[in-house]
């Protein structure tokens, strides 16, 4: 009998990775713009994602309604929580999405400059409070279970602190020089140059970040290590994150840009797998009694029948939905030419 | 102010704004299938440019329809935490749903749509804004059908405090679904008929791009007299109908009937007044109400007063937008009939008072639009889930007012910044018109 529970955690888990792995260099590419002061590469910059963001912001939002379709407890507890965090989330989110349009039909370049400058801030905000979640999320949360209801007392405070933060820049460096690495393949001398520079320094600083987190996980929350050393999924996934880290400055150099970011694909995806791994099966630890209050794959799940469904839903349309995305993203692929129907 | 209210003041404002963009973006797409279509196939050249200028205008109805569509998807779990932990289980498919069947195929070939004019063949580009459009018409489909689940809620069991999912079809296609998606898809067409028809007006008012625009104005107005007479018959009366028998009380609210009766008449115009619930001044047609409803001037129609008074919903709001929308949807078909006939003459171009009036019409049926669902929303109180959780129960205990006050002002602000830039944007790309076309392929 498979378990349909695990089967979700594995599929919201895959719908986070498919947003962290392709909005992520979306959000890279806004970071950089924030600190390109060249008109043009500015412009190379946002059309170099201007056809393909909006299908990658959908991994969001697909992910939003599968977590609340599978495990509406945690969609509701967590969201509701996070509630000042998740709203200037969604400030940061919904700047950026207009920034193209509004970008295109201005006409002065200050006009242009300004949308430039809400598209970076709106994807730097996001960058960094992606990681701010998920460092919490590590911590443990203070939810209690009284009566069978959840009672949760999460503070907008409590959301910033230093473990939480460290987290939160360690993905927008990661963010960062996914971005950049994206941009080595989109763009054309010099400014390519610059951009190897970017994924080059990110990747260092990515490095040195990645272990003062790991070192601090073990702090702070060391229940997400138990049995994890016996686990040959923790050591493939481990493995996976080194050679693809260690591949990413090899592969600058050697100018083999699409390996270079798939690896830097790979190496994203085998965080959020290695988070997913050490959390399972829980969703939501609970900081109070991690094992009694905990929200789990079973104790904030749908039912069955809502979990089946969803499997045929999601056995149907995602792979239509991998189809489409490749195709489109052939079309696209190659250097950013600009046209009039540019941004 | 109360936490459920306030909760309610964001709600109505973020779901307000949001539903201006999605129905133009879904006419506006189907229009643009058969504008691109001529285009190609017949290698039109006015076609075209249509096609291309309303592509470009769509590009940016679009944006800001995502935008603030962000928001909604998230906004469940935010504000209304005891409201998805009691219906998740059922309301969360339809969301999950419209994300992996519509919202990945309109926005990923949108970009096709937009960014591929020039990179891809005439047919694949054709193809890019037909997924557009049907995308996004799948995208209304879910979210009718989460919604319409509020309304008569159906293939579910109340278990272990929650709703549970028994029968997956029943609860897509609950008695609701189907009647509100029509409705509500044809009102979209109806918005962005009136929408081409008023800036083709507006051009020809100015003598500008005309050849262009008596193309686009011809086409929409066939087009939106179709759709406007269709809005009413049958879609309005079989979804009036739906309403009468599986929510009678929001049925009587809407119509303004307080009292019992059998012959019910229908108020044609009133003021209402809430206590004790009164129709003022009323026009009344006899027995015709309940031949509306149940194909019988003699049947008889439950009023308000046969609910207990804690389960009516606000009666002045509801009868007041049901009926505006009402008077919105028979001002469309007059509108559109009267120029049709003018077309039809070969008078319509030159008529400026037509002309005029379709300009300042077009945001008439967005206004209706906001009506209809402030009738369908509020006429639902004080059900979030009818019959089964009330509003006040819904709400996520754990966000306070300051919390909610903070967001609201963020919201208000950020959505009237956005929308002026919008319409500035919008008034700019409309004034410079579309492309010029070559004098030769005119010929």
């Amino acid at each position: 009998m498979i378990d349909l529970n695990i089967i979700w955690f594995v599929l919201v888990g895959v719908l986070i990775i498919g947003y962290a792995v392709l909005d992520g260099f979306d959000l890279g590419v806004g970071v950089i713009q924030l600190f390109t002061k060249d008109e043009n590469e500015r412009k190379v910059n946002i059309n170099s994602i201007g056809p393909v963001w909006d299908g990658n912001e959908v991994w969001l939002l697909t992910g939003g309604g599968a977590l609340f379709a599978a495990f509406p407890i945690v969609y509701a507890t967590v969201f509701s929580g996070f509630y000042i965090a998740f709203m200037l989330l969604l400030y940061f989110l919904v700047f950026r999405a207009v920034s193209f349009e509004f970008r295109k039909f201005s006409e002065s370049p200050e006009a242009k400059r300004r949308w430039d400058l809400a598209f970076a801030i709106g994807s730097f905000g996001p960058a960094l409070l992606f990681g701010v979640a998920i460092g919490n999320i590590m911590r443990g949360l203070p939810i209690e279970i009284i009566d069978g209801k959840i009672v949760s007392n999460i503070t907008f405070l409590g959301i910033l602190n230093p473990y939480s933060l460290l987290i939160g820049i360690l993905g927008l460096v990661m963010f960062t020089m996914h971005g950049a690495i994206y941009l080595t393949m989109k763009t054309e001398g010099n400014h390519q140059q610059k951009m190897i520079n970017w994924a080059n320094k990110t990747w260092m600083g990515f490095i040195v970040l990645y272990v003062i987190s790991t070192l601090s996980t073990f702090f702070v929350a060391p229940y997400l290590f138990n049995g994890m050393l016996k686990n040959p999924l923790f050591w493939t996934l481990f493995i996976l994150l080194l050679l693809s880290i260690v591949y990413i400055p090899v592969g600058l150099k050697a100018k083999r840009f699409g390996y270079t970011f798939l690896a830097s694909a790979i190496n994203i995806a085998s965080i959020v797998g290695l988070f997913a791994l050490s959390l399972f099966p829980r969703l939501v630890p609970s900081s109070i009694d991690l094992a009694n209050y905990s929200l789990t794959i079973y104790n904030a799940s749908s039912t069955q029948r809502t979990l089946e469904t969803m499997l045929i839903i999601a056995l149907i349309g995602v792979p239509i939905v991998l189809a489409y995305t490749i195709v489109i993203y052939r079309i696209f692929r190659g250097k950013v030419i600009l046209t009039k129907d540019s941004y | 102010m109360d936490q459920v209210l306030l909760a309610r003041i964001q709600f109505a404002m973020t779901i307000g704004f949001h539903f201006i963009f999605p129905p133009l973006t879904i006419g506006l797409a189907w229009m643009l299938v058969i504008f691109e279509a001529i285009g190609w196939k017949k290698k039109d050249e006015v076609y075209a440019a249509i096609g291309k200028f309303f592509g470009k205008i769509l590009g940016l109805i679009f944006a800001v329809g995502v935008a603030s569509g962000i928001v909604m998807e998230f906004q469940f779990g935010t504000n209304w935490a005891e409201y998805s932990k009691f219906v998740g289980d059922i309301f969360g498919a339809p969301l999950a749903a419209e994300g992996v069947f519509a919202f990945f195929l309109e926005s990923t070939f949108l970009g096709l749509y937009i960014f591929g004019r020039e990179k891809v063949s005439k047919g694949t580009h054709w193809f890019s804004i037909f997924m557009v459009a049907v995308g996004s018409t799948i995208s209304g489909f879910w979210i009718l059908v989460a919604n319409s689940w509020q309304q008569t809620p159906a293939g579910y069991v109340v278990r272990n405090g929650r709703a549970e999912l028994t029968d997956f079809w029943a609860s897509v296609f609950n008695p609701s679904t189907m009647p509100r998606f029509y409705h509500t898809i044809d009102a979209a067409l109806i918005s962005a008929a009136f929408f081409v028809a008023g800036v083709s007006a507006y051009y020809l008012i100015k003598n500008k791009h005309t050849e262009v625009a008596k193309t686009s104005l011809r086409f929409a107005i066939v087009f939106g007299l179709i759709v406007s007479v269709l809005e009413v018959f049958p879609f309005g009366h079989e979804h009036a109908k739906q309403v009468a028998e599986t929510q009678p009380e929001k049925f009587a609210a809407t119509q303004g009937l307080y009292t019992s009766q059998e012959g019910a008449p229908i108020a044609i115009f009133a003021f209402p007044t809430d206590h004790p619930p009164t129709l003022k001044v009323p026009i009344e047609i006899p027995g015709l109400l309940s031949w509306m409803a149940f194909g019988d001037f003699k049947a008889k129609i439950k009023g308000i007063n046969e609910f207990p008074r804690e389960n009516i919903p606000p009666l002045f709001l509801t009868f007041v937008s049901y009926h505006n929308m009402v008077v919105l949807g028979m001002y469309f078909i007059l509108i559109m009939a009267i120029a049709s006939y003018l077309l039809y003459k070969k008078k319509l171009f030159e008529n400026k008072k037509i002309l005029t009036v379709l300009k300042w019409s077009v945001p008439l049926p967005l206004i209706a639009i906001q009506l209809g669902w402030i009738a369908a929303e509020v006429g639902r109180q004080p059900w979030i889930v009818y019959h089964l959780m009330k509003t006040k129960d819904a709400v996520s205990f754990t966000v306070g007012t300051g919390e909610l006050l903070f967001s609201i002002i963020l919201f208000a602000l950020i959505y009237i910044l956005l929308g002026s830039i919008f319409l500035v944007l919008l008034f700019k790309k409309i004034k410079h018109g579309p492309e010029p076309i070559a004098k030769e392929a005119l010929q």
